[in-house]
């Protein structure tokens, strides 16, 4: 790699941080304002009761527990796509790795504010943390919502280490590119980094340790979501096949929101000569086993529960199928399977567009699937006096508009403070110039001219 | 001995009166939803009458069968609650402790039953009802779980009583508001650990079933079926 390629790598990629147009400020306004509205949503909840909210006997969980599990789900995008990558030492994972990690950060921490959101008295909510206070009680540790609390705690630290730690030499590099205040500032987040040999084993040995270590982490969070879940004798959530079931929801709705904001970011930030059609083409692949993967536990899942014949678990089966969740029921099919299984396995189809209409529909259907878990199982519950329906209300629909404003915004913010592809990444892996790609080439050339890379 | 409370529902007995009902409400200062909340599904009650209807018209038979919290030894409610706000005691009641509850409502989707209930508001009692409010009972604070809890005010009274008497309780002798308020007796509330106690028999009889037995909470209500 030449100085030229890599002075056109750092112009490339630190644009978006030295340059800013009035569209950025009009977008960060739009979507702060989406995010007030929510939080004045939460805090017109907090002061009238969840009265305002749609939930009711003995409906007690619906969007907002939705949201949460959708929310984690997501967080899977990063993080677990980016540490497998690594393992198997993907090289064409370099250009993908950060905005991959970024989403799981963020996703964790909108998903993390929902049990809180929910709750009947959130002032109270330090109750699930276990330190020494004048109460003398600890948390349950036999509560699943303890061990969300230590799971989601630990997976959040694990992934928020696992992104900043190969920021540091592109900190460094923005510290001596820059000037004024943001060179003090990226000074101090370079955290002394000088390029030395010794500094950069340390980074790789770091960088081995979190990725073999974030894996099982991230598994085990999803599994422990469902676990809120397969815990309780609740018609169709105690099932065993719910801890791999939500992993494999997870990672499926992950990909699709990493594929959707690497679409957005090539368009917006203009990435094009970094975020190749191949990107696509491979990530697109792994939706498409996720998306088989998926309707074989939803296959799975239902046929066990039909087979078995249990009376409870067949009120909540055939309202799932035939009663009145059964049209949000096929659209999820059609949303998760139907739609995304032609697209994403014709190989013609699976572009760029492609993959965003299959991720787009798929972020839909996963976010109805954890509502479909959720809500037909507590409204027809056991006892059939007690049976129910739920009917979201504006506080909860406004509230999760402003989840996706958050990610959004964060996402918008972080892009102008660090270059959402790692510079240096690019640079070790020796960046694929747009002119390599020249016409005529055919794509097994392509392909074998990125593998021969270190 | 330590006593192990646990109660019998005659279904051949119970007319559906719903005086239970009433006399739950009153007893246990339980927030008043209003029509048009309740009708969304934010009312709260202790104990209800469930209707079920039998047959096709015109040979309908109508069920009522008087649902509370069944004080399960098995509680699916206790080990989920993050906070320990709903736990067993030493005498086998499901507790609702309201201070340490942060309302995730987690206790009230794992009961089959449905007998727990949130404050989806902070209570009122509109004018002169907060005269009727008994001081033995805590008003519960909006975002709270609350159920049944075998009019546990009444049981220490009564267990209070005898000890200043210095003797031993009487069968019968504690009467929760629903057992005191039944006008046909269907309800029967009594220590499982007296085995000669009315409600020890009752629970024997060969007419007796558990609500939801094969969820396996082991209930300490028995329901003993209708034969007429």
């Amino acid at each position: 790699m030449t100085l030229q390629d890599e002075q056109k790598i750092n112009a490339d990629l630190l644009r978006p941080l030295r340059s800013t147009s009035v569209w950025f400020f009009l977008l960060v306004a739009f979507l702060g304002t989406i995010l007030l509205c929510g939080a004045g949503a939460w805090f017109y909840q907090m002061s009238n009761g969840l009265a305002v909210a749609g939930i009711r006997w003995p409906i007690f969980w619906a969007f907002y527990i939705t949201n949460f599990v959708f929310w984690i789900g997501i967080s899977h995008a990063g993080t677990l796509i980016s540490a497998i990558l690594r393992l198997v030492n993907a090289t064409w994972r370099r250009p993908v790795t950060r905005c991959a990690e970024v989403i799981t950060v963020f996703a964790l921490m909108i998903g993390a504010m929902f049990p809180i959101i929910h709750l009947g008295r959130p002032w109270l909510f330090f109750y699930l943390i276990p330190y020494p206070s004048e109460r003398h009680i600890w948390p349950n540790v036999r509560s699943p919502l303890s061990w969300d609390f230590f799971a989601i705690s630990t997976y959040l630290t694990g992934s928020t280490l696992f992104l900043i730690l190969p920021i540091i030499p592109d900190f460094a590099l923005m510290r001596d590119q820059m000037t004024g205040w943001r060179r003090r500032i990226y000074g101090v987040l370079a955290l002394g980094w000088q390029g030395t040999t010794k500094q950069w084993h340390r980074l790789e040995a770091a960088m081995q340790i979190m990725a073999i270590a974030i894996v099982p982490v991230a598994i085990s969070v999803h599994t422990i979501v469902s676990f809120d879940f397969s815990m309780s004798p609740v018609p169709m959530w105690h099932s065993t096949v719910f801890g791999p079931y939500f992993v494999v929801g997870a990672i499926f709705s992950g990909i699709a929101g990493l594929i959707i904001a690497m679409a957005v970011l090539r368009k917006t930030l203009h990435l094009e000569a970094y975020l190749h059609p191949l990107h696509f083409q491979n990530l697109g692949k792994l939706l498409l086993l996720m998306s088989l993967l998926w309707g074989y536990f939803t296959f799975a899942e239902r046929i066990t529960t039909w087979y078995g014949n249990q009376p409870a678990e067949m009120a909540v089966f055939w309202e799932t199928q035939t009663g009145s969740y059964a049209p949000l029921f096929w659209t999820m099919v059609f949303c998760n399977f139907l739609i995304p299984f032609p697209i994403l396995a014709i190989r013609k189809l699976r572009t760029i567009t492609g993959c965003v209409i299959a991720s787009s529909t798929i972020v839909v259907g996963m976010w109805l699937e954890r509502f479909l878990i959720i809500v037909p199982s507590l409204g027809t519950k056991n006892l059939p006096y007690s049976w129910s329906s739920y009917r979201p209300q504006p506080v909860e629909i406004m509230i999760t508009i402003a989840t996706f404003a958050a990610m959004v915004l964060l996402y918008t913010l972080f892009t102008k403070a660090v270059p959402i592809i790692s510079i240096w990444e690019l640079k070790v892996g020796g960046h694929v110039q747009p002119q390599l790609t020249a016409e005529g080439e055919t794509e097994e050339e392509h392909h074998a001219l990125w593998r021969t890379r270190p | 001995m330590t006593h192990r409370w646990g109660m019998t529902v005659d279904l051949d007995r119970c007319t559906g009166c719903e005086a239970c009902v009433t006399a739950c409400r009153t007893e246990n200062n339980i927030r008043i939803a209003g029509p048009e909340q309740s009708a969304k599904g934010r009312a709260i009650a202790w104990i209800r009458v469930e209707r079920y209807y039998e047959g096709d018209f015109p040979d309908v038979r109508v069920k009522f069968r008087p649902v509370m919290c069944q004080q399960c030894d098995a509680a699916p409610c206790e080990p989920v609650c993050p906070t320990y706000a709903s736990h067993h005691t030493d005498e086998g009641l499901n507790a609702q402790v309201y201070n340490r509850c942060i309302g995730t409502r987690y206790c009230a989707n794992a009961c089959p039953y449905n007998v727990r209930f949130f404050n989806f508001g902070n209570p009122v009692f509109d004018r002169p009802l907060e005269l009727a409010l008994n001081p033995d009972v805590s008003v519960r604070e909006v975002g709270v779980v609350e159920k049944c809890t075998f009019c546990v005010q009444r049981i220490s009274a009564g267990k209070d009583v005898a000890k200043a008497e210095n003797r031993e309780l009487k069968d019968g002798e504690i009467k929760p508001a629903c057992v005191q308020s039944c006008p046909t007796s269907a309800i029967v509330f009594g220590d499982l650990n007296d085995p000669e106690s009315e409600v020890s028999r009752l629970s024997r009889s060969s007419r007796g079933t558990k609500l939801l037995e094969d969820v396996g909470t082991l209930p300490k209500v028995t329901y003993l079926q209708k034969q007429y």
